[in-house]
């Protein structure tokens, strides 16, 4: 179990979303989003499907627009101004449901892809970044490999480093272990608890409860396109303030 | 209720009965299964049979030396009695040269001969990135191919041909020595590059980039100086692209680019070029597009074409899928319009209709404008087949390459394309296969075909009236090797790029 009160989190703001809404044609899928994290912060989002979660930090580095309201990640605001938009992309980090590594490339080329094309770092110093990560995620010895003949944890956490590699300041999560084996959600989730020991900021939307009780120091459960109620996981488990989040809840631990 | 066992003794394995393997049970399976299956199968012998019985004699009495049809004839009478059919080869033997190269002129068939081994240097680095020894192989096979070619490629020139007096006046004509000092230069020139690209496959890259430029000077030739010209158009394409690429990025400096370049073109060029050739005359003996013919035509009309065709049809594609209205609305209008108008039509249009329009004065080679509306041509369909690809990738590869920070084109270059084109590989080479047997269709606008310009111009030779199947099955045999070629390459690259582990 993680030690909570060793993860620093600082003042300095990471996010900022204000009046944040999102449309899908006539669909409201984001309403009303007012949501701010600090660097540090490990923030889970729970709730039901459709209920707008992976839309939202998806918003974030702008994977879905959004019509109004206010996005500011790391001091640039996201506009359509494609400048903008790429430096916030090489500074969030994304992990994926289905981990989208690329199928044609070994794992050392899809590590050291972005930071050759986007950093422009040259290629010894970007292998040896790749290969550092590759020993973090604990897979060195499947450099040459393709993704095709790995596992799908070893996948995910091929996928995370790949992330990883560009040094990013923020990490993203869209349900990281959905599409994983019971046996392999572990190993996903210690490279996760490890990368939050560590002081990185991410926000992850996940169903895996016993992560957000282990690392999060915020549980932010959202219904029909709105946050319904954030609070310190502790609380959150133990004493929920909404009917919604009491269901919720009943209906994913009483099983 | 149930019995307890327990086994003392271990079967060793045992071969399976005799009609359970080898070519009996082949047999019995596959030939003769049941009633049905093997009336069948008598059936299907017999016609093999009638088949074989009316083509084996006919190709064993084929008649290799003889000077016309009858003398043929007489030859397959005279040797296998009266009635016996017999193919006559001889014709090919007399006429082989035209079916090659049209009526490009004899002493000059080095030339294409040299281009078309260059050629396989110049695709090499293209086609086989790393793998040396199946580089080897073919690049050995081309030289073989070629070190016969040119000698024989030369032999009208030496025994047959003879020089044509006003060539000779002008000393424009080759004499057999200086010709065999050509034939010996280009077999090292292609032997030279050949095992450089062995050594290096990738610096040839260069060599490749050159290629079509000095490939245009060998089959055409003139002056030197007006393939340099031409060539300078570029020059001025990528420094105005690189001029502009930092202040107004790709897609705008592209265009640029690109209207600097035909500025340069409608204006600059002739004149330029006509100014050096004065200042140095160098170069060779200008042959005009209506003596090209054969194979030549074939093979220089399909490569331009597939060359050209491949990176426009990706960028149809791509400008299929843009969010740019206008853009899209120019690329489906383009795809749209191209694939629904008959190949035919579009070749009329580029020998004939395209001259109103174009300012007066204008020369436009006939087999340029061709090679133009060809490309076109293939390249709105391959739009289409690469669109194919596109829409099987899953969202997934584009969101997770956005979400690294990769912009467009380089997630396009890195990760969409090599997975889009990929997939589309078997239906890409498709449509090459039928851009190739396509390019018969310029026979229509009056260019010398293999199959029917030449076949024609053979068979209205009084001396090869009234052959048929000759021609047609010595054409069709080249146009397969050269497209079962182009199949097995495809399944050799599929193979290669195999990474999925599926």
């Amino acid at each position: 179990m993680a030690d909570a009160a060793k993860m620093q989190i600082s003042d300095e703001i990471a996010i900022q979303i204000t009046g944040m809404n999102k449309w899908y044609g006539q669909f409201h899928v984001l309403r009303d989003i007012n949501m701010t994290v600090q660097r540090g912060e490990r923030i889970v989002i729970c709730g039901p499907s459709g209920s707008g979660k992976s839309t939202l930090i998806r918003c974030i580095n702008r994977l879905e627009e959004h019509q109004q309201g206010q996005i500011v990640v790391d001091g640039t605001e996201l506009t359509n101004d494609l400048k903008n938009i790429d430096k916030v992309r090489s500074e969030v980090g994304m992990v994926f449901q289905h981990f989208n590594l690329f199928p044609h490339l070994t794992i050392l080329e899809n590590l050291t892809l972005a930071p050759l094309w986007v950093r422009k770092t040259p290629k010894r110093e970007a292998e040896e970044t790749a290969m550092y990560f590759l020993e973090k995620v604990k897979i060195p010895e499947q450099a040459q490999k393709y993704p095709g003949q790995l596992s799908g944890g070893q996948q995910q956490r091929v996928a995370i480093a790949r992330s990883l590699c560009m040094k990013p300041r923020i990490m993203l999560f869209d349900e990281p272990t959905s599409a994983l084996d019971p046996e392999m959600i572990k190993e996903v989730l210690d490279t996760m608890i490890q990368l939050a020991q560590e002081g990185m900021t991410m926000i992850c939307v996940t169903h895996e409860m016993g992560f957000a009780q282990a690392v999060a120091n915020r549980v932010i459960f959202m219904d029909q396109g709105q946050i319904v109620e954030q609070n310190e996981p502790k609380e959150f488990f133990s004493n929920p303030k909404s009917d919604r989040t009491k269901l919720f809840l009943s209906q994913i631990l009483g099983h | 209720m149930s019995e307890a066992f327990v086994r003392t003794q271990m079967t060793p394995p045992q071969k399976p009965p005799v009609t359970e393997r080898g070519a009996i049970k082949w047999l019995h399976e596959n030939l003769f299964a049941g009633p049905y299956n093997t009336i069948l199968t008598l059936v299907s012998l017999y016609v093999i049979y009638l088949m074989l019985s009316a083509i084996v004699p006919w190709l064993l009495n084929g008649v290799w030396v003889a000077d016309s049809l009858q003398e043929c004839r007489d030859i397959v009478a005279a040797s296998a009695g009266e009635g016996a059919t017999g193919a006559c080869w001889a014709m090919l033997r007399e006429r082989w040269h035209q079916f090659i190269f049209g009526l490009y002129p004899s002493e000059a068939y080095w030339r294409p001969t040299l281009a078309f081994g260059l050629l396989f240097v110049a695709i090499a680095p293209v086609l086989y990135s790393g793998q040396r020894s199946t580089l080897l192989t073919v690049l050995a096979v081309v030289f073989a191919f070629v070190a016969i070619c040119l000698p024989l490629a030369g032999a009208p020139g030496w025994w047959r041909v003879a020089p044509d007096p006003a060539l000779v006046a002008a000393g424009e004509y080759l004499s057999a020595t200086a010709l065999t000092g050509i034939y010996i230069g280009a077999l090292a020139l292609v032997a030279g590059l050949a095992a450089l690209t062995w050594v290096a496959p990738g610096r040839l890259i260069w060599f490749t980039l050159a290629f079509p430029a000095l490939c245009y000077f060998l089959l055409w030739g003139g002056s030197i100086w007006s393939t340099v010209a031409v060539v300078l158009g570029l020059v001025v394409l990528g420094l105005v692209y690189r001029l502009a690429v930092s202040l107004a990025g790709v897609a705008v400096a592209a265009c640029l680019g690109l209207l600097a370049a035909v500025l340069y073109w409608l204006y600059l060029d002739a004149p330029l070029a006509r100014e050096l050739s004065e200042a140095l005359p160098l170069g060779i003996p200008f042959i005009p597009s209506d003596e090209f013919g054969g194979f030549l035509l074939a093979i220089v009309i399909g490569v331009t074409a597939i060359a050209f065709s491949l990176p426009l049809g990706i960028l149809l594609a791509l400008g299929r899928q843009s969010d740019l209205p206008i853009v899209k609305m120019i690329c489906v209008g383009f795809i749209e319009f191209i694939r629904g108008v008959p190949l035919i039509t579009l070749l009329f249009t580029a020998s004939l209709l395209l001259g109103y329009f174009l300012p007066p004065g204008t020369t436009f080679d006939t087999i340029l404008r061709v090679m133009i509306l060809v490309t076109f041509f293939a390249a709105a369909y391959l739009a289409e087949v690469v669109r194919g690809g596109l829409a099987a990738l899953p969202r997934g590869q584009y969101e997770a390459a956005d979400s690294l920070g990769l912009d467009y084109w380089s997630a396009q270059r890195l990760i969409i394309l090599p997975q889009a084109l990929k997939i589309s590989i078997p239906a890409i080479v498709s449509t090459f296969i039928g851009l190739f047997k396509d390019t018969t269709l310029v026979s229509f606008v009056a260019l010398m075909d293999p199959l029917r310009g030449v076949t024609n111009a053979v068979r209205a030779d009084i001396d090869w009236k009234g052959i048929y199947w000759e021609p047609y099955i010595f054409v069709g045999a080249i146009f397969f090797l050269i497209c079962f070629g182009m199949s097995r390459y495809s399944m050799y690259l599929e193979q290669k790029l195999k990474t999925d582990h599926r």
